[in-house]
């Protein structure tokens, strides 16, 4: 589904992320983790086409996917949400995840502001799909509230609703979890699982480790922007480089 | 069934425009409603560059300019007819938005403000020296507007037209911002990375709405010098811009309705005030101060919130 190889991406003097490699299997929950600054959200940002590689490649679906941009890569069935989270404020909540399927509207100005025939069907489709997509992440309620209503944790699923809008065939969390309390880390647990068990990949970064090593079929580990390792949850678990890096060297 | 709130507004603009005419005592209200319904229908078209999109222009008199010179210049020195002088212009002044589109708005905040603002002062200034074909300062005269034959007279015949044209111009944004293409633009205003990560190809969009806007305000160009009779080269400059501008934020960003009250209320001002006597400037100066204060939404968007939390 994804192979990343050798990538690296340097700003200024910096190195965020060094040479780089791994693979993620289709129908898998691929996590990434690591230390802050560890550049988790670089790489994100490089395989969703933000940022342009330095060096490496991108392979996504086996086609070359490194320093395209992130339209292109939405067209090909990727889809994201953010550590920060990005929703238009300026817009209501349905309207919101009605972006997400922006691909698969007509979206010509002219249509638009002649509301040629087809396009209102379209849009009143695709505005009950949404509404049964903010049902699916838990936010149902929201249905006719504006985005600026909305708590932060409403938000974060907001964010994966208007993702899985796309209907995205590889869809990367950038911390999911940040910032939610227990209950509702649970429940987000439980919602990257259904969305996994309708078929989609998922990679996700996140520093809960109780999420992580309950989803996880493969984890990888950054820290100063390498890998340090690479495996199962428990091999993870087990690996002394890993605790090192979190627990600070037993020098 | 219950109507859309935008389409109760729209049906109660259609309906103020209709008995209008019963309150207009004479021509010079007539042409007081007129101008307003003309800079009503450029605001609401640069609304949705500004307040849906959030692409800041401060040269939007220039195609404005293009507009109005296109038609008095083909009118009246090559003898073409009104409405494809009209259509000549449009379609100038879309290839132009078009090609200077890309690179400047690729740039963001002040630095496309400064851009655009560069841009209408080169259009003004082309218009002020090319004495031969506009006449320069002094200005030119227009022809009046003939249409298969029939020529359009009068205060009251303009009326009706630019009633029209604001109708439809008003139901066409209501139209987009409802539709994916709006929702598009409106997603660049609100997170342009998640826009671009959902699959929107914002510079495209960005592109589209900047020449929308800008045929907009060419077109009422056209109408504006056929409608005057006289053009001089100050509806291409920099205040116009301005002005341009000021209705949209002081009636409200993202707002259609918001733009035609922003324009009624900048045509209407300068008049009332005519009573301070050389003062009116300072006064029109404070009066957009203070609304901005104390509306910082923009008058209608501030208001609506107001009646919305004391309904809730």
């Amino acid at each position: 589904m994804l192979e990343v190889r050798n990538l690296s991406k340097t700003f200024g003097g910096v190195k965020a992320v060094q040479d780089v490699s791994f693979t993620v299997r289709g129908g898998t929950i691929h996590a990434v983790i690591g230390p802050n600054g560890a550049g988790k959200t670089t790489l994100f940002n490089l395989i969703t086409g933000i940022y342009t590689p330095t060096s490496g490649e991108i392979l996504f679906e086996d086609a070359p996917a490194g320093g395209e941009s992130p339209d292109r890569l939405a067209r090909r069935g990727m889809s994201r949400t953010f550590q920060n989270l990005q929703v238009c404020m300026n817009m209501s909540a349905i309207e919101n995840v009605m972006v997400g399927a922006h691909l698969r509207l007509g979206t010509s100005l002219l249509a638009g502001l002649f509301r040629l025939p087809g396009l209102a069907k379209a849009d009143a489709e695709c505005r009950d799909e949404a509404a049964r997509l903010m049902e699916f992440v838990g936010v149902g309620r929201y249905r006719d509230a504006h985005a600026s209503q909305m708590s932060y944790g409403a938000l974060k699923r907001l964010e994966i609703a208007r993702a899985l809008a796309a209907k995205p065939k590889l869809l990367l969390l950038d911390e999911p979890a940040a910032g939610l309390n227990h209950t509702e880390t649970a429940e987000i647990e439980a919602l990257i699982r259904k969305v996994a068990d309708s078929g989609v990949t998922v990679v996700l970064v996140e520093h809960d480790m109780k999420l992580v090593m309950n989803l996880s079929d493969h984890i990888l580990v950054l820290d100063y922007g390498r890998k340090l390792a690479e495996g199962s949850a428990a091999e993870i678990r087990e690996n002394p480089d890993v605790i090192a890096a979190y627990l600070g060297a037993s020098a | 069934m219950t109507m859309k709130p935008t389409t109760r507004g729209f049906l109660f603009l259609a309906f103020v425009l209709a008995v209008l005419p019963l309150a207009l005592p004479n021509g010079y209200y007539y042409d007081l409603a007129i101008r307003m319904a003309i800079n009503a229908s450029i605001a609401v078209g640069l609304n949705l560059l500004i307040g849906y999109t959030g692409q800041i222009s401060l040269g939007h008199a220039g195609f404005f300019g293009i507009g109005a010179y296109a038609s008095a210049i083909l009118t009246s020195r090559y003898g073409l007819p009104s409405g494809l002088a009209l259509i000549i212009g449009a379609v100038a002044t879309a290839v132009l938005a078009f090609a200077v589109a890309r690179p400047i708005l690729k740039l963001k905040g002040h630095y496309l403000a400064m851009a655009t603002l560069g841009l209408g002062i080169i259009l003004s200034m082309v218009i002020i020296n090319e004495t031969e074909l506009t006449g320069g300062p002094d200005g030119m005269p227009v022809d009046a507007f003939s249409l298969f034959g029939m020529q359009i007279v009068g205060e009251q015949a303009w009326y009706v037209v630019v009633a029209l044209i604001l109708l439809l111009v008003t139901r066409a944004a209501l139209n987009l911002i409802d539709a994916p293409a709006g929702r598009a633009l409106q997603a660049i205003h609100g997170a342009e990375i998640a826009a671009r990560v959902a699959g929107v190809d914002t510079t495209s969009f960005k592109v589209r709405v900047f020449v929308l806007s800008a045929v907009v305000a060419s077109v009422m160009g056209s109408i504006t010098a056929h409608y005057v009779g006289f053009l001089t080269p100050g509806v291409a400059g920099f205040f116009h811009s301005i002005e341009l501008v000021t209705m949209v934020v002081l009636g409200g960003m993202a707002s259609v309705f918001g733009s035609i009250l922003g324009a009624v209320v900048l045509t209407l001002l300068p008049q009332l005030l005519s009573a301070f006597e050389g003062w009116e400037t300072v006064v029109f100066g404070l009066i957009l101060m203070l609304t901005m204060i104390f509306l910082p939404r923009g008058i209608l968007p501030t208001l609506r919130l107001k009646f919305a939390g004391r309904a809730a």
